[in-house]
Parts: C-alpha cells; sequence; structure tokens
C-alpha cells in the first residue's frame, strides 16, 4: 500500500494524529494576520536574536546612568589612556568577590609613556548598586545609585576602568553607556520623519499613479542621485555657529530625513501599485467606498508590517549617518556623547597605536547596525504571505 | 533609445541643478555674505584690507542684488570654468583643487572597479550554489560589510596595517613622490597605493550588490527560458552562464547608478581618514574653517562628478538590456 | 499499429524529497508514444503532467528525483535505451535533448530569454545538434521560421522575443523545438496561454509539421478540447498516476473512470438545454503531499465504495490492447458484476 509521509486529514478518521492535524489547519486558517506574521517571524533565530540584542540596548540606553559607574564627563587629565582592567572575580585564597586593584602609573623613562600597574597590595570589593554621581532616573528621580561601585571612602572614577580611558582620562565604559543612549535615540527623530514623508509620497504615487507618480519619481531619482555626505556636511557647517549643538544636530537630523525618505517612499510605493490592481480593491471602489477609507480600511493595514519593516532598516541608515557627522567633527560635538564623538578622539592612528581601547565604539556600531538589519530582514521576511 | 538618453540627460541636468541650488545656499547660508566673512578673517589674521577691494568684490558677485540674481551671476560664472577664490587660501579655488579633482575620481572608479570585481562573482557563485558553506559566508560576510561604515573600516585597516605590517596604509603617494611631479614612476606608485582605498570604499557597495545579484539570479534561474536552455541540450553550466546570468546582470548595472553616488559620498569620509590627497579632506577643511566658496565649489564638482557617472552608468544599461534600446521600458 | 514504438514510460515515479517530506508528484505512469502519432496527457494542474515531460528529458529541478520505473527510449538502430539510468548532465542525454526530443512551453514570453535575439537562440539550439558555421545555422533557422509560418524569418531573426505576438512567439518556440530535427516533440500546454483563434493555428501548424516529419506528439493539456482535435491516444493522469487510458475514441465515446466521466461532463455541450448548470467536480485537487488513501480519487468520486476505495488502491484493468482502466469498479469479475447490481 503506498503510504504518503503524512497521512493526510479524512473526515471520519478516527485517527488521533489526523485530528490533531485537522486542528493545526484551523490555527491557521482562522489567525489573524499579525498572528501568521509572528508564527513565522519566530521561525527567524537570527531575526529573534536580533530582536533581543536590541531590546538589549535599548534597556541600556534607558537607564544609562544606572549602568555607568564613572561620571562620563569628569576628565582627569592624569589619568588618560589607562588599558582596560577586568574585575578580579575571585580573590587570592579562592572565595568569590569581585575586587579590582587599584593602578599606579609611573612613566617609563625610556619610552615616555606612562605605565599602569596593578598595585595588589590593596583590593578594593565592587558593590551591587553603590553610590557614585548623582543623576536623574529616567529624566525623574535625582539619585545616585548606580549597578556597580565601589565602597563609600573610594571614588570609581580613580578605580574601576573596565574598558580604560581616553585621552582626557574618562571613564571609556560609562561614556560608552551613554552614548549608546544618544546614538540609539537622535536617529530616530529623521526615522519618524522619513517615515510620514515616504508613507505620504510613496502612498500618493502609488496610489494615484498619472502626473503626481512621474514628478515624485523624479523627485526620489534626483535624490538617490546626489551624494549625500558632501551635502550633509556642507549644510551641517552652514548652519550657524550660534546654534546649540543639540539644535544644529535635530536641523541636521532633518536635512537627513528630507533626503532619505526615498527608500521608504519607492517601498510603499511598489506596495501601493501592487494592491490597487487586487480584486478587493477594485470591489471596494465599486461599491463606493472613499479613497481615503479604501487606503485607511484596506491598503494600510496590510502595509503596516512591510513598513514596520522598511522602519526598522532605515534606522541603521541614521545611526551611520550621526557616527559618521560626529566623527569629522560636523555632527554632534562635545559634551555630547555619542559613538561618533567618541570615535572622534581615534582619528589619528598614533592615538589609536598608542590606545587601541579608544576603538572599542566601533563594535556597538557595527552589533546595532547588523542587528537592526537582521531583525528588518526578519521581519520583512515574515510580512511577505507568499514566502517560505 | 534616444527619447531614453534624452530623459537621463534631462534628468542629470535636474539633479545637477539641485545640487547647484545646494552648494549656493551652503555659500549664502552662514550670517554675514562671505565676503564680511573673508574681510574679518583677513583682519583677524593682521592682512590689512581696503574697503574698496570689499565693495569691488560685492559689486562683482552682485551681493546686494536679489539672491536670484546672485545665483544666476554664481552660476554664469561656474559655467565659464571660474569657480570663484578660496579666501582660506587666498588662492583661485580651481588651484586649491588642482589635481585632487581627477584623483577623486580615480579613487571612485577604482572602488566601483573593485565592488563589481568582487560582487559579482560571489552574487552568482551564492545563487548557483544556494544554501552550501560558501553561500552562508557570503550572506554573511555580506551583511558585515553592510553594516561596518566605511570610515570605520578605513580606520579598522590604518591600525592593522600599522601593527602588523608595519607600514602606514594611508595616502595615495609615497613620500618621496607625494610632491613630486608626474612620472611613471609616481604613476606606478599610485597604483601601489590605490587598492586600500579601493578596497575600503568598495565593501560596503560590494556587500549590497552581492544581495542584489544574488536575489535577482535566483528569481532567473527559475524562469521558463532556462528550461528550454536545458531542454535543448546546453549543460547546466552553459545553460545558466549564457541566459538567467546574463539576464540577472540588467538589474544589477542598474544597481550601480545607486551604489555610485554612495561611493563617491563614502570617499569624503574615508579619504579624510586615509588622508588622501583627494577632495575630501579639503572640503572638510575649508567647511571647519568656513571657507564656504571653496567647500560650494567642491560640492558641486563632486555632484557633477556623481551625475556623470549615473549617467554614463544609465547608458550602460541601456547598452545592456534591449527592452531600454528599443523603447520596450 | 504499435509497431513502431518511439517512447516506452514504464511505472515511471518521481518524487521532490524536500526537508518537509517527500511529494510524489508523479507515482507510477507507463505509457507509449509511437512515431507519427500523438499522444495526449490529460489532467487538472498539479497532475504532474508537466514533471512527467520533465523527467522524460531529465530536467527535473531538485529536489525532484526518478525514484523508480523505466524510460525507453528506441535509438535509431532500433535499440532501446533506458534514459533513467543515464547521468542526466551527460553527454548522451544532452544529445537526446532538442536532438531526439524537442520541447514547447506554454508560456512563449517567458520561454525564450529577453535579452537575446530570437536568432541567437535558434542558431545555437542548430549548433548544438550539429556543425554548422555561423552562416549556415542563420540560413537553417531562417527556413526553420518560414516552415512554421512566421511571415518575414530574416527580420525575425534580429528581434527578441517580446517583439512578437503571442502566436509568432509559440511558432518561434516551436522552431526553436523543431531545430534539431527530434523524432518527439513534447508540447506542454502550448495553446492555453494563446487566444482561441491562434489555438486553433499553432495545433494545426503541429499537426501539419506531424504528418511532413512523421514525428511523434506528446501533447500535455488540460484542455479536452484540445485532445480531441489531436490526439490519437490519450493517458488520463490524477495525482500523479494514470487513471485510464485508451484511443482518443475510447476516451471519449466510451469513458470509463469515473474521473474521466465527470471531466467529460464538465465540458459545455452546444446542445446542453439553456442555463442549466455545468456539472463540476465537487472538491478541489488535494496537494500531491497530501495524496488521500487507496484511490486518490475517492474522496471527490461519486461513486466511491465506502471501506474499499478509502483503503485499498485499485488494481489497473487491461480489457484490450492499450486500453487500462485503474479503478475498483472494473477489472475483478466478481466485484464488477457485485457493482452493476448495486447499480440497478
Amino acid at each position: 500500500m503506498g503510504t504518503s509521509e503524512r497521512p493526510p486529514p479524512r473526515p471520519g478518521d478516527t485517527g488521533g494524529g489526523n485530528v490533531a492535524v485537522l486542528v493545526e489547519e484551523d490555527r491557521i486558517s482562522v489567525a489573524p494576520q499579525w498572528k501568521l506574521m509572528w508564527w513565522r517571524f519566530r521561525k527567524h533565530k537570527v531575526a529573534v536574536s536580533a530582536g533581543f540584542v536590541i531590546a538589549a540596548f535599548y534597556l541600556v540606553a534607558l537607564l544609562a546612568n544606572f549602568f555607568a559607574y564613572s561620571d562620563p564627563d569628569d576628565s582627569r587629565p592624569a589619568q588618560s589612556f589607562i588599558p582596560p582592567s577586568p574585575i578580579q572575580w575571585f580573590a587570592e585564597d579562592g572565595t568569590f568577590g569581585p575586587y579590582v586593584h587599584p593602578l599606579v602609573g609611573e612613566r617609563d623613562f625610556e619610552t615616555f609613556k606612562k605605565v599602569w600597574e596593578a598595585d595588589e597590595t590593596v583590593s578594593i570589593p565592587i558593590q551591587l548598586f553603590a553610590r557614585g554621581y548623582e543623576y536623574k532616573l529616567l529624566g525623574l528621580f535625582d539619585t545616585d545609585i548606580h549597578l556597580i561601585g565601589v565602597p563609600e571612602g573610594y571614588e570609581s572614577e580613580s578605580t574601576i576602568f573596565l574598558l580604560g580611558t581616553d585621552n582626557f582620562g574618562r571613564d571609556i565604559f560609562s561614556r560608552l553607556v551613554l552614548a549608546t543612549r544618544t546614538s540609539l535615540t537622535i536617529g530616530l527623530v529623521g526615522v519618524f520623519l522619513s517615515l510620514v514623508l515616504g508613507v505620504t509620497l510613496g502612498g500618493i504615487s502609488g496610489y494615484y499613479g498619472g502626473v503626481p507618480d512621474s514628478i515624485i519619481q523624479r523627485i526620489i531619482e534626483i535624490l538617490r542621485s546626489v551624494p549625500v555626505i558632501p551635502l550633509w556636511l556642507g549644510i551641517a557647517a552652514a548652519l550657524p555657529l550660534t546654534w546649540s549643538p543639540t539644535r544644529i544636530y535635530f536641523s541636521i537630523t532633518i536635512i537627513i530625513s528630507l533626503i532619505g525618505w526615498t527608500t521608504l517612499g519607492r517601498e510603499v510605493r511598489g506596495r501601493f501599485l501592487q494592491l490597487r490592481h487586487e480584486d478587493f480593491i477594485m470591489a471596494a471602489r465599486l461599491c463606493g467606498a472613499r479613497d481615503g477609507r479604501i487606503i485607511r480600511v484596506h491598503m494600510v493595514p496590510l502595509l503596516t508590517s512591510h513598513i514596520i519593516a522598511a522602519t526598522t532598516l532605515a534606522v541603521p541608515l541614521m545611526i551611520i549617518a550621526e557616527t559618521s557627522l560626529s566623527f569629522l567633527g560636523l555632527g554632534l560635538r562635545p559634551p555630547a556623547i555619542s559613538w561618533g564623538v567618541m570615535l572622534q578622539d581615534a582619528q589619528n592612528v598614533q592615538t589609536v597605536a598608542q590606545a587601541i581601547w579608544m576603538l572599542i565604539p566601533v563594535a556597538p556600531v557595527i552589533l546595532a547596525v547588523l542587528a537592526f538589519n537582521f531583525l528588518g530582514d526578519g521581519v520583512r521576511d515574515a510580512a511577505d504571505p507568499y514566502g517560505g | 533609445m534616444w527619447a531614453y538618453i534624452l530623459r537621463r540627460a534631462a534628468l542629470g541636468v535636474l539633479t545637477l541643478f539641485v545640487i547647484s541650488i545646494i552648494s549656493f545656499a551652503i555659500i549664502q547660508l552662514p550670517p554675514g555674505d562671505f565676503v564680511s566673512t573673508a574681510l574679518a578673517e583677513l583682519a583677524e589674521s593682521g592682512t590689512e584690507t581696503a574697503d574698496e577691494f570689499a565693495a569691488q568684490l560685492r559689486a562683482e558677485y552682485g551681493l546686494d542684488r536679489h539672491i536670484v540674481v546672485q545665483y544666476g551671476i554664481w552660476m554664469g560664472r561656474v559655467l565659464q570654468g571660474d569657480l570663484g577664490t578660496s579666501f582660506f587660501h587666498q588662492k583661485p579655488v580651481l588651484e586649491v583643487i588642482g589635481d585632487r579633482l581627477p584623483l577623486s575620481m580615480l579613487v571612485s572608479v577604482s572602488a566601483l572597479v573593485f565592488t563589481l570585481l568582487i560582487a559579482i562573482p560571489i552574487g552568482i557563485y551564492s545563487a548557483v550554489r544556494q544554501y552550501s558553506a560558501g553561500d552562508h559566508i557570503a550572506t554573511f560576510l555580506g551583511f558585515l560589510g553592510l553594516a561596518t561604515p566605511n570610515f570605520l573600516l578605513a580606520l579598522v585597516m590604518l591600525y592593522a596595517g600599522f601593527l602588523w605590517l608595519d607600514v602606514s596604509l594611508a595616502g595615495l603617494f609615497s613620500v618621496e613622490y607625494a610632491t613630486a611631479p608626474w612620472s611613471l614612476a609616481k604613476l606606478g606608485d599610485l597604483l601601489v597605493h590605490l587598492p586600500i582605498p579601493a578596497i575600503v570604499l568598495g565593501t560596503a557597495g560590494a556587500a549590497q550588490l552581492i544581495r542584489i545579484t544574488r536575489a535577482n539570479l535566483l528569481d532567473e534561474k527559475r524562469q521558463p527560458y532556462v528550461t528550454t536552455a536545458r531542454a535543448k541540450g546546453l549543460s547546466n553550466r552553459r545553460a545558466i552562464g549564457k541566459y538567467p546570468v546574463r539576464v540577472a546582470m540588467n538589474p544589477v548595472a542598474s544597481s550601480v547608478g545607486l551604489l555610485f553616488p554612495n561611493i563617491v559620498s563614502g570617499a569624503v569620509i574615508v579619504s579624510v581618514v586615509l588622508s588622501l590627497p583627494t577632495m575630501g579632506p579639503v572640503l572638510l577643511s575649508s567647511l571647519l574653517s568656513q571657507d564656504m566658496y571653496l567647500a560650494g565649489a567642491i560640492i558641486l564638482l563632486l555632484g557633477a562628478f556623481t551625475v556623470l557617472g549615473v549617467f554614463l552608468s544609465d547608458l550602460a544599461l541601456m547598452w545592456l538590456d534591449p527592452r531600454i534600446r528599443h523603447g520596450n521600458l | 499499429m504499435r509497431t513502431d514504438r518511439l517512447l516506452s514510460v514504464r511505472n515511471l515515479k518521481t518524487y521532490f524529497l524536500a526537508d518537509e517530506g517527500v511529494t510524489k508528484a508523479v507515482d507510477g505512469v507507463s505509457f507509449d508514444v509511437s512515431a507519427g502519432r500523438t499522444l495526449g496527457i490529460v489532467g487538472e494542474s498539479g497532475c504532474g503532467k508537466s514533471v512527467t515531460a520533465l523527467s522524460i528529458l531529465r530536467i527535473v529541478d531538485d529536489p525532484g528525483r526518478i525514484v523508480d520505473g523505466e524510460i525507453l527510449l528506441t535509438k535509431n538502430d532500433g535499440t532501446p535505451v533506458d534514459l533513467v539510468t543515464q547521468r542526466p548532465n551527460g553527454k548522451f542525454m544532452r544529445s537526446v535533448r532538442g536532438g531526439e526530443i524537442g520541447l514547447v512551453f506554454q508560456e512563449p514570453m517567458t520561454s525564450f530569454s529577453p535579452v537575446h535575439t530570437i536568432g541567437n537562440q535558434l542558431t545555437e539550439a542548430i549548433r548544438l545538434h550539429e556543425r554548422l558555421n555561423k552562416a549556415e545555422a542563420r540560413e537553417r533557422a531562417a527556413d526553420l521560421l518560414t516552415m512554421v509560418g512566421i511571415p518575414r524569418p530574416a527580420a525575425t531573426l534580429d528581434q527578441y522575443s517580446w517583439e512578437l505576438s503571442g502566436g509568432l512567439r509559440q511558432r518561434a518556440m516551436i522552431a526553436h523545438a523543431l531545430a534539431p530535427d527530434p523524432r518527439l516533440l513534447i508540447a506542454d500546454e502550448p495553446t492555453t496561454a494563446l487566444d482561441v483563434t491562434t489555438q486553433a493555428q499553432i495545433l494545426d501548424l503541429m499537426m501539419s509539421l506531424q504528418e511532413e516529419r512523421s514525428m511523434a506528439i506528446m501533447l500535455i493539456t488540460h484542455d479536452l478540447g484540445v485532445i480531441a482535435e489531436t490526439a490519437d491516444d490519450v493517458v488520463v493522469m490524477y495525482l500523479g498516476r494514470e487513471v485510464e487510458q485508451g484511443s482518443v475514441e475510447n476516451i471519449f465515446y466510451d469513458p470509463q473512470h469515473p474521473y474521466t466521466r465527470a471531466l467529460l461532463r464538465s465540458i459545455p455541450a452546444l446542445d446542453a438545454a439553456p442555463k442549466a448548470k455545468l456539472p463540476a467536480i465537487t472538491g478541489s485537487v488535494p496537494h500531491p503531499f497530501d495524496r488521500p488513501s487507496g484511490c486518490s480519487f475517492h474522496p471527490r468520486c461519486s461513486e466511491a465504495i465506502e471501506g474499499l476505495c478509502d483503503i485499498e488502491e485499485p488494481e489497473t484493468w487491461r480489457p484490450a490492447e492499450g486500453r487500462e482502466v485503474v479503478c475498483h469498479l472494473f477489472g475483478d469479475r466478481e466485484m464488477a458484476v457485485s457493482i452493476e447490481g448495486r447499480r440497478s
């Protein structure tokens, strides 16, 4: 008897397995769109992990000052370029108790470099929820509690150097945590603007076609054949110097999104064009539904997932844009802290050769961009009802 | 065919027009006109200037006239090959730029060549051997390349060269040739230095192009004409090599038009990091010193170069795709 | 009539062995094709017709594999070769493809490469199987285009497929398939994408070419009208299996299998009562992945016998040479009698 690998569900069959199959199929056929997407998305292991990475990033961003242990602006020229010094987890007698040795710097008179040695006679214990510099938690409550710190009588600014210090002797780990907050949030404004522009213009272009479509398409083509970085730089430099760095930066963000909406615009236009010719849209139109209603009720819900995917993919572009501009000194400027601002100090090889840890901010940039790309790809695949 | 060429050319001119307006705006945007900025700077540096000179400059550039007229005057001069004077360098802009423009073009074009040489074979391999180990590696490296901003790659490569090879990978010339006049030996020296910026600049584009090539070829591989080709007795390799690969080259060619602006754009930052004697560092220093005349001119030149590149890639696409040649698209 | 047998397919099984499970696209099909005759293979979409054609040419895409059966091709000297045992991309198979067996597709639009001229693709097909220089091949190509009734052959050679009308495109495709003078032409839904007038022209063309060259044709279609007009013998397929086989007269005037009868009933007739509802086969074709047990057709069969059709696979009943019915209602005499009794 030629049996197939999986027995088919048949009415009247009492086999338990078949009932399960039936239930499974029913579950799929009645599931709402977002649920189907979620099931498909869950199968993308990489995309799901990327989602966790991004969630972790934003958790750090939200509680940046809590995770930092040293005041990121506290510069101490005497302790510049201290190499990363890990926490010691076990004491010499083997008992658990994280601690650090204080570092003592001595100038090597042959190379004129300062060499930092751990003073192993002293052990400073590391405490959880220790007191440190003061900040506003979530921008609301004054507090000085940090995730880790040192007991009273010591200050973490001169004892803990997880990732070393920069040329001003500021703690790189703490700065990195605060930079994460800036770099991951400041781009969102631009992404939101791009989103509004892209959906509106792409939607008009795709839904109405004809003359508006041609005009918008030409605009997109022009914007896409413009070398953007020189323009950003030029505009950033042309803005009045009297403006505060943040204000300048927001202006730049707006300019970036004025140029950067095109990718999203094209995507949305393509979807609208495709949907416009679907039978159910035609049916709605024949029933006398107004354009606004058709777009709102019939088209946008089907586009939401694609828009989410495209938005996710737009975030990394903003991150790279901010990093690039700040790196060149034309984006965010100190005292603001961002990944780009931090990397600006690592611009010349001599600095890097002397203190390779100045390149550490490269890692979160790449990790965040990768994670957003993977997540966006995963969402896009899950959003495609015909995808595998 | 001519309609297509005309349309693309018109679009190029329009793009250039937009870029020229932005360049002009950048020159105009800082408070006060650039003459006063220049005078202030000159005074600061102790150079004596006559008000006459200032008045003359203002009249020459029509700074007392309506902004549109000013744009017209500026554009008219640019079209005659007069890009103005850099106040910082006290020299005509063209002299400041010197052979930086051709070098910029050389770097960008080599990056594009590198991109194509790397991405197309890898993309084809990935699609033909879908889900093979090589495909997965290519996909992963592609993602990594896409996620690494090129100036960070430049930094890391500089450091690696410094640390392990004990050489400086920066610049386009060795020290002895940097200021030497052009000679065959200098050209050879240039060619030795060119790969590093080309690789740094080309990586992100290559990553993108690998994905485009792979996706398109995967689509084309399933088309009935491939079955037709196999059904007439072509070997698998030739059936795929002649037909779908060829068809998939069209979208790849059209994406070059999108890649090129990014390369020119990225070259600005990368050349700063790698201290290349190209337009990038001059643009940055001119912007930081508010030498807007120079900056505006550079932005305009880079824009013109990009538009030219995009137009040429349009022509290449037309040559590749008979559907465009015969006016079907 | 069967003396000049050209191709003989025996119990062909082509499965797609994917990670998710096995799809039995073709599951035991047997038929013969003879020179000068037309074999029609008919069935609903997804019944394995096209995979059968691709299996014969050995160009089934991964993860598809021929797992069982024989495809015997009679060579020019009269000896049979089993194509299943040949390496799919070996030299012999490549000489069979195009050389011995030509293929015409349903979609002439996408069957030609959009970026190569018709002439380029046609001369390639010619030169793959014959030593001709470019000029000679081009001349031959122009002759072929004339033969299939393309008005300006020289100009057409330099055109692209998308510059031709659908009918001309399909004519060019036939010329392409016939370029190396094959003995068997497999036409997979050759007229489905064309309008009715063009359809008739293309079928006429194929029939007249067949007469000229005493070529065998294997015509794959879901359209019983096309079969009635052109076929000599017919195989009816359902879900990768053969359900009935016979001469075209057998199938149209004396159909046995309930599926065949249902198919024939669903053709609109000119003499039917006005506004009468066209009988359709209930349900839809299951995916071959979920093939019903027993006789695959039983869930949709109005005459299915519970406890038999849904459990046991039917035997093949051969009442005459070249006539086969695969159904529990036939064959076993006692069973058949008892059925007769039940029916009356």
